[in-house]
C-alpha cells in the first residue's frame, strides 16, 4: 500500500503552455471534441427516451435541411446569430466582457419597431428604411456606450453592468408593448403594418430572407478586414493584450474602449433592424431570444475569427433547429435543444485546453543516489 | 393600511429568499475569484433535482414520512447543484476555460435540463400529466405551531418554512467564516491574488474548487425553496424566471458581503413586487417599476467604482483563471 502511494507521487503530470499548434491539429481536436459530445448526447438520449440515437440524428438533419423552406430558415437563423457574434467580437478582442448583446440588440429592435409604427405609413420607402436603419444603430450604440463610458472613466465592472442593462432593455420593451399592443389587451404588438407593409425589407428574387443573409455576408467580410488589417483593429487588439503596452505606445485607451463599444453596439443595432424589419415584422421581449448570449460563446469559440464564426453559428443553429425537430417528432420537450447545446459547448470549451496547453507525463522513477 | 404593509413585507421576504440563497452562493464563489454566471442554471437544477427526488419518493408507494419528505428533496437539490458547480470548476479551474463562456453555457444547460424534466418527467416515468408534489410542498411549508398566537408580528416575520430561516443562518455563517476565520482569510487571498496566495502555501486549486462547489450547492437551495415552499411542489416551465440573474445583481448590491445581502434580498424582493402594491398604477408604469432592481444595481455598481473604497471592490482577480507557470 505504502509503496503504491509512493509510486503515485512520483508520476509527474506537467502542464505547459504551447507556443503554436499546427492548423490541422487544432481542427482535429475540435472535430474530435464535437464527435465525443455527439456520442455523449446520443447516450443521454437513449438513456432518457430509449429511442435509437441514429434515428434522432437523422431527424435532426431532416429538421435543418428537410425542405427548401427549412434550408432558408436555417440560413436566416445562422445569419442573425452570426451578425450578433460579429457585433460582440471587437469588444471581446479588446477583453471588454460585454455580455449585454441581448439588450443592445433588443434596443435596436425597439427603435426599428418605433420607426415602423410612427413613420411606417407616412414616409416614402427610400427615406423610411434608412431612417429605421440609422435609428436602430444609434439606439444600440448608445446602449452599449453607457457601460463603456463608465468603464473608461471609472473602471466600472463591465460584465455586471452590461448584464444588468439586458433586463432594463427587456422592461423598456414591455413598457412600449403596452402602448403598441394590437389588438388591445393581447399584450403583444402583432404584425406591424401588415397591410401596407411599411418599413418591411424588400424580398429579393422572391426570397424573404435573402437580403438579411447578404447584409450579414458583407458584414462578415468587413469585420474580418477591420480586425485583421485596419489600424483601429490593431489598436483594440493591443488594448486587449496589455493595457500597459497600449499606454506605453501612446494609445488613448479610453477613446479606443468607447469607439469599439460604439461599433459593437451599432452592429447589434443592425441585427435588431434585420430581426424586426426583415424577419419578424413585430417585436416582443423574446425577439432576440437568447441569441445575444449564444453569440458570446460563438465569438469566443471561433477565437474571434469571423470566418470560423460562420461555421460555429451554423453548428449551433443546426443543433437548435434539429433538436426542435426531434422534440416535435418524438414528442419530447423543446428544451432538448438547450441540453444538447450545453453538452456540446462543454466539450468545445474543454478541448481548448488541449490546444492551449501541452500535458506531459513523467513516469520514470526517482534516481537512487549513491 | 398596516395590514397591507405587513403583507407587503412578508411577500418581500418570500421573494427575497431565493435571491438570498443565490447571492450567498455566488459571493462565496466570487470570493475565490470565480465569476460563475451559471448561477441561474444551477438554481434551476436545484429546483428540478428536488422535484425528481420528491417525485420518485412520492410515487414509490411507501407511507410518506414527513422527515424523509424534506430530507430527500433537500439532498437531491444539493447534489444536483453541486454537480453543476463541479462541471464549472473542472472547466474553469483545471482546464482554465474562460469563465464567462463556461458560465453562460452552464446556464443554457441548466435551464434546459430544468424545463426538459419539469415538462416531461411524468410522461417519461409515470402516467403523464403535470407534476404536483403537494405532500412534499406541505412538509416544506410547515411553520412553528405557535405562530397563530403571535399577532401581526408573528404573521409577518415568523410564518415561513424552515428554508427561509436557513437562508439567513447560512448567510450569517458565511459572513462569519469569510471575515473571522483563517479559512475565510485564505479564501479572500485566493480571490484577490492567487499567485501571492500560492506563494504563501495556500492550495489555490482546492480553495477554488471547494468555494465554487459549496457556493453552487447553496445557490441550488434557492431553487429548492422556490419550487417546494413558494410554489408548493409543482413545476412550471420558466416559472423561476430571471431570479438567478437578480441574485447576481444582489451580489453587487451587497458589495460582496453576505451579511448585507440579507437586508438587500428583502429590498430586492420588495422592488420585485412593489408594483402590485402601489394603487392606481397603469400597466405601462408597472413595467417601469419592474426595472427598479436592475437600475438600483447599476447605480450601486457605478457609485462604488467612482468612490473606489478598497473594502467595496469586487475581488481583484474576479473572472481570471490562475495558471501557476504563467507569470
Amino acid at each position: 500500500m505504502n509503496k503504491e502511494m509512493k509510486q503515485h507521487h512520483e508520476q509527474h503530470l506537467r502542464i505547459s503552455k504551447r507556443d503554436h499548434m499546427v492548423f490541422w491539429k487544432s481542427w482535429l481536436i475540435h472535430v474530435t471534441a464535437i464527435l465525443l459530445a455527439l456520442l455523449v448526447c446520443a447516450f443521454i438520449i437513449v438513456l432518457i427516451t430509449g429511442y435509437n440515437p441514429l434515428e434522432v440524428y437523422s431527424s435532426m438533419w431532416e429538421g435543418t435541411f428537410g425542405s427548401a423552406r427549412k434550408v432558408w430558415l436555417t440560413m436566416q437563423e445562422t445569419a442573425m446569430l452570426l451578425c450578433i457574434s460579429l457585433a460582440v467580437t471587437p469588444a471581446y478582442k479588446m477583453r471588454f466582457w460585454n455580455i449585454g448583446a441581448e439588450g443592445q440588440t433588443l434596443i435596436g429592435c425597439l427603435a426599428t419597431a418605433a420607426c415602423m409604427i410612427y413613420f411606417g405609413n407616412r414616409m416614402p420607402v427610400y427615406l423610411l428604411i434608412p431612417v429605421m436603419f440609422l435609428a436602430s444603430m444609434a439606439a444600440s450604440a448608445i446602449w452599449a456606450m453607457i457601460p463603456a463610458v463608465c468603464r473608461a472613466k471609472w473602471g466600472t465592472n463591465e460584465t455586471l453592468f452590461t448584464l444588468m442593462m439586458n433586463y432594463v432593455a427587456t422592461q423598456l420593451v414591455s413598457y412600449f408593448i403596452t402602448f403598441w399592443e394590437n389588438p388591445v389587451g393581447s399584450n403583444s404588438v402583432g404584425i406591424i403594418n401588415s397591410i401596407s407593409k411599411g418599413g418591411w425589407l424588400p424580398e429579393l428574387f422572391g426570397q424573404k430572407y435573402l437580403l438579411n443573409i447578404i447584409i450579414v455576408a458583407i458584414l462578415t467580410v468587413l469585420m474580418f478586414v477591420y480586425l485583421r488589417y485596419s489600424k483601429q483593429g490593431y489598436e483594440l487588439t493591443v488594448v486587449g493584450e496589455s493595457e500597459n503596452t497600449a499606454r506605453y505606445i501612446g494609445l488613448n485607451i479610453k477613446k479606443v474602449i468607447i469607439r469599439t463599444l460604439v461599433i459593437s453596439g451599432a452592429l447589434c443595432g443592425v441585427a435588431g433592424f434585420m430581426l424586426v424589419a426583415g424577419t419578424d415584422h413585430t417585436i416582443s421581449t423574446d425577439t432576440v431570444g437568447g441569441m445575444g448570449f449564444t453569440a458570446i460563446m460563438i465569438s469566443w469559440l471561433a477565437k474571434f475569427n469571423p470566418i470560423v464564426m460562420v461555421l460555429a453559428s451554423f453548428l449551433l443553429t443546426f443543433l437548435s433547429r434539429g433538436a426542435g425537430e426531434i422534440a416535435t417528432a418524438l414528442r419530447l420537450n423543446q428544451s432538448v435543444s438547450d441540453i444538447l447545446t450545453g453538452i456540446i459547448l462543454f466539450f468545445i470549451i474543454g478541448c481548448e485546453f488541449f490546444i492551449q496547453y501541452k500535458v506531459s507525463f513523467r513516469f520514470h522513477k526517482k534516481e537512487v543516489k549513491g | 393600511m398596516i395590514d397591507i404593509i405587513a403583507t407587503f413585507i412578508k411577500q418581500a421576504i418570500i421573494q427575497g429568499i431565493p435571491l438570498l440563497y443565490g447571492s450567498t452562493g455566488e459571493i462565496i464563489t466570487e470570493k475565490s475569484g470565480n465569476l460563475n454566471l451559471g448561477i441561474p442554471g444551477i438554481m434551476y437544477i436545484g429546483g428540478i433535482s428536488s422535484v425528481i427526488g420528491a417525485y420518485f419518493y412520492e410515487s414509490s408507494g411507501v407511507d410518506l414520512n414527513p422527515v424523509l419528505c424534506v430530507v430527500i428533496p433537500f439532498f437531491s437539490a444539493l447534489f444536483g447543484s453541486m454537480l453543476m458547480a463541479l462541471i464549472y470548476s473542472f472547466l474553469t479551474i483545471t482546464l482554465r476555460a474562460n469563465q464567462n463562456v463556461t458560465g453562460l453555457a452552464l446556464t443554457t444547460f441548466g435551464v434546459g435540463i430544468g424545463n426538459f424534466f419539469g415538462g416531461s418527467l411524468s410522461s417519461l416515468f409515470g402516467e403523464g400529466g403535470s407534476i404536483s408534489l403537494i405532500r412534499t410542498g406541505e412538509c416544506f411549508k410547515a411553520t412553528f405551531p405557535f405562530v397563530e398566537n403571535l399577532g401581526l408580528f408573528g404573521k409577518t416575520f415568523l410564518s415561513f418554512g424552515f428554508l427561509a430561516y436557513l437562508s439567513i443562518v447560512i448567510a450569517l455563517v458565511a459572513s462569519w467564516i469569510l471575515n473571522h476565520t483563517r479559512v475565510g482569510l485564505n479564501l479572500r487571498a485566493v480571490g484577490e491574488n492567487p499567485a501571492t496566495a500560492d506563494a504563501a502555501g495556500i492550495n489555490v486549486t482546492r480553495y477554488k474548487y471547494l468555494a465554487t462547489c459549496i457556493g453552487g450547492g447553496i445557490a441550488g437551495l434557492g431553487g429548492l425553496y422556490f419550487i417546494m415552499d413558494y410554489i408548493g411542489g409543482a413545476w412550471t416551465n420558466g416559472g423561476f424566471g430571471d431570479r438567478g440573474w437578480l441574485a447576481i445583481a444582489l451580489v453587487i448590491f451587497a458589495l460582496w458581503k453576505p451579511k448585507h445581502s440579507i437586508l438587500g434580498s428583502i429590498l430586492f424582493g420588495g422592488l420585485f413586487i412593489v408594483y402590485l402594491y402601489i394603487p392606481g398604477l397603469s400597466r405601462s408604469s408597472q413595467e417601469i417599476f419592474k426595472m427598479l432592481p436592475y437600475l438600483v444595481t447599476i447605480l450601486v455598481l457605478v457609485l462604488i467604482s467612482i468612490r473606489r473604497r478598497r473594502e467595496d471592490q469586487p475581488p481583484a482577480s474576479l473572472g481570471l483563471s490562475y495558471f501557476r507557470e504563467e507569470r
